[in-house]
């Protein structure tokens, strides 16, 4: 059956017609800049003298940088354990029935939340102007403990709990999410079983807020280890710190940098192909196929679409 | 425990829930407004009537997930969440309220299976954490309850994976994983497609004539009429008519009851 399409077109049949592409010009433009813009970038990186590439090499396992990276590393994990609890506390209570819990929970999210990192991090680095004398006394026993605020507040301890105090209020935030967003069927339907609060929360309804909770608090422990780096300013020797210590020497600056930087970038890709296969775990029961293997996570890592502050 | 021996404080012999007077606000809102009930042990009560007329309500209230506001409430002559001593009703203690709510099983319109655990293990959960089974215990007789409503072989799907009639069946294989002495029912067919309706109700006539006590609050006059014991129809939040179903469905006393089934019949 050949059908006419016009008036000038008698012969074309149905089965002959073809389509064009519609030429997507600025895309080919656009394509060709980025293409030229990395090609001097990788020139000049490769090239410039500065960039000193030996350098690098030379100092990537250097002994203070490795104890630089364990310290990181020592400080993320402490410090997002830390919140992780803190914040559980803090999300419960914002979920409680008395007003006064709530309250002081929503201002402590408020205000460790709101203020600086940073200014969070010298302020404990200073308590001892507040709080020379670290006592605890027991009506009855007298004295049971003193000492020097300084003695006891390393700048490690200070880093640990002016951050996680920090992180804590973000943790808050993200698990009461998860909390609330399991439907509340879930829990008169545990209720009716016969199961008691604690165990509907721990058994029933914090798996299931889990699927939610990961994804953030792995953005959030991402955040967290590079802003760890913000403890250098109290002389904590993290990575950071180690390798300012080693340029003010030398004045290697941009080589330590580099080393610094495919460190962090090491340790990020990493966690975030932890972060992969936890999503995987709690993701389970949504049943699309296995959710994919290593290769799935490596490129679940390198997805430039995640962290969003620091 | 009701110490207080004031015959108009307890229930008759034999009788699974006895309501007098039940009343719930929430708010101002009087939900119910005085609800008299008696369900005998071992028969199937079914509760019918229009939205809004507080049937679902009744049924949260008689095992607790809604406290009344005033009334005689009674499951095996017990209040579920009171104690009864010196004349006062003193709240229970939460782990009470479980040990009795764990008696009552409750089926619910949207199913309410734990997302997170396979079929096997939603049976599996309460039994262990409240019963204290042990894991292999707990297994078997889930597998034996899954066999009873048709789905031993959807035992390791997830919920999700599962039709809204096959949810249904596993949920109420939850509820009997407790060995419980009563079942509830809130519209456990009202959110399924039709074609699925008669799997849920095939299991649920299996349940009634195995002689467990049962309150069914549904729209389903068919299963009212074959399988209920006692026909109950709500409206305006009290208890309009109740009754034996086939004698009230050929010839109802109250005018609202004739024009409420003259809708659905």
């Amino acid at each position: 059956m050949s059908q006419s399409l016009g008036a000038r077109q008698h012969h074309l049949r149905v089965e002959d017609l073809t389509v064009v592409p519609l030429r997507h010009v600025w895309l080919w433009i656009s394509t060709a800049v980025v293409l030229a813009l990395l090609a001097m970038v990788f020139w000049t990186v490769g090239t410039n003298e500065a960039y000193d590439w030996p350098a690098v090499g030379r100092y990537l396992f250097h002994p203070s940088i490795l104890r630089g990276v364990v310290n990181t590393l020592m400080l993320t994990v402490t410090i997002m354990v830390l919140a992780t609890i803190i914040g559980t506390i803090i999300a419960i209570m914002r979920l409680s029935p008395s007003r006064i819990l709530r309250t002081f929970a929503n201002a402590y999210i408020w205000f460790f939340r709101g203020a600086p990192a940073l200014i969070q991090l010298i302020f404990w680095f200073n308590i001892s102007i507040i709080m020379p004398q670290i006592t605890l006394s027991l009506p009855g026993l007298g004295v049971v403990f003193s000492a020097r605020t300084n003695d006891v507040m390393t700048p490690f301890l200070t880093a640990v709990v002016a951050l996680a105090l920090h992180e804590a209020g973000y943790m808050a935030e993200i698990i009461r999410a998860g909390i609330t967003s399991v439907p509340p069927g879930q829990t008169e339907a545990a209720a009716t079983l016969g199961m008691s609060r604690r165990k509907i929360l721990w058994r029933i309804v914090l798996p299931q807020a889990m699927r939610f909770i990961v994804p953030p608090t792995g953005n959030e422990a991402i955040n967290l280890m590079k802003a760890t780096s913000l403890v250098s300013v109290i002389a904590v020797d993290d990575l950071l710190y180690s390798a300012q210590t080693i340029y003010a020497r030398t004045f290697e600056t941009i080589p330590l940098l580099s080393v610094v930087a495919i460190w962090y970038l090491a340790m990020v890709t990493i966690m975030s192909i932890g972060q992969h296969f936890l999503e995987r775990h709690f993701g389970r029961s949504d049943s699309r196929g296995d959710g994919g293997g290593f290769r799935a996570a490596l490129r679940t890592a390198l997805n430039p679409m995640r962290g969003r502050r620091t | 425990m009701t110490t207080d021996s004031d015959p108009s404080l307890h229930a008759p012999e034999n009788m699974m829930v006895y309501a007098r007077g039940v009343r719930k606000s929430f708010g101002k809102v009087e939900v119910l407004k005085g609800v008299d009930m008696q369900v005998p042990t071992g028969s199937v009560a079914c509760i019918i009537g229009p939205s809004g007329s507080g049937k679902s309500t009744f049924l949260r209230c008689i095992n607790h997930l809604e406290d009344i506001s005033g009334g005689l409430l009674l499951v095996e002559d017990k209040f579920v969440g009171y104690d009864l001593i010196d004349d006062r009703l003193h709240v229970v203690r939460p782990a009470e309220l479980c040990r009795r709510r764990a008696d009552i099983g409750m089926v619910f319109q949207n199913f309410n299976l734990f997302g997170h655990l396979t079929a096997l293990e939603n049976l599996m959960e309460a039994p262990i954490q409240v019963r204290g089974l042990s894991r292999r215990e707990a297994r078997d007789r889930g597998m034996a309850l899954l066999e009873r409503v048709g789905m031993a072989h959807k035992a390791d799907a997830w919920p999700r994976q599962l039709s809204g009639g096959q949810q249904q069946r596993v949920a109420i294989a939850r509820a009997l994983a407790m060995d419980p002495k009563l079942l509830l029912f809130d519209e456990p067919t009202s959110a399924l497609d039709p074609e699925l309706v008669g799997e849920v109700l095939a299991v649920m006539l299996d349940l009634a004539r195995s002689g467990i006590t049962m309150v069914v609050v549904t729209h389903e006059i068919g299963f009212a009429r074959e399988v209920g014991d006692q026909l109950i129809f709500m409206d305006g939040g009290i208890v309009e008519e109740a009754g034996d179903p086939r004698e009230m469905l050929r010839n109802a006393r109250s005018e609202r009851t004739r024009a409420f089934l003259s809708h659905v019949l």
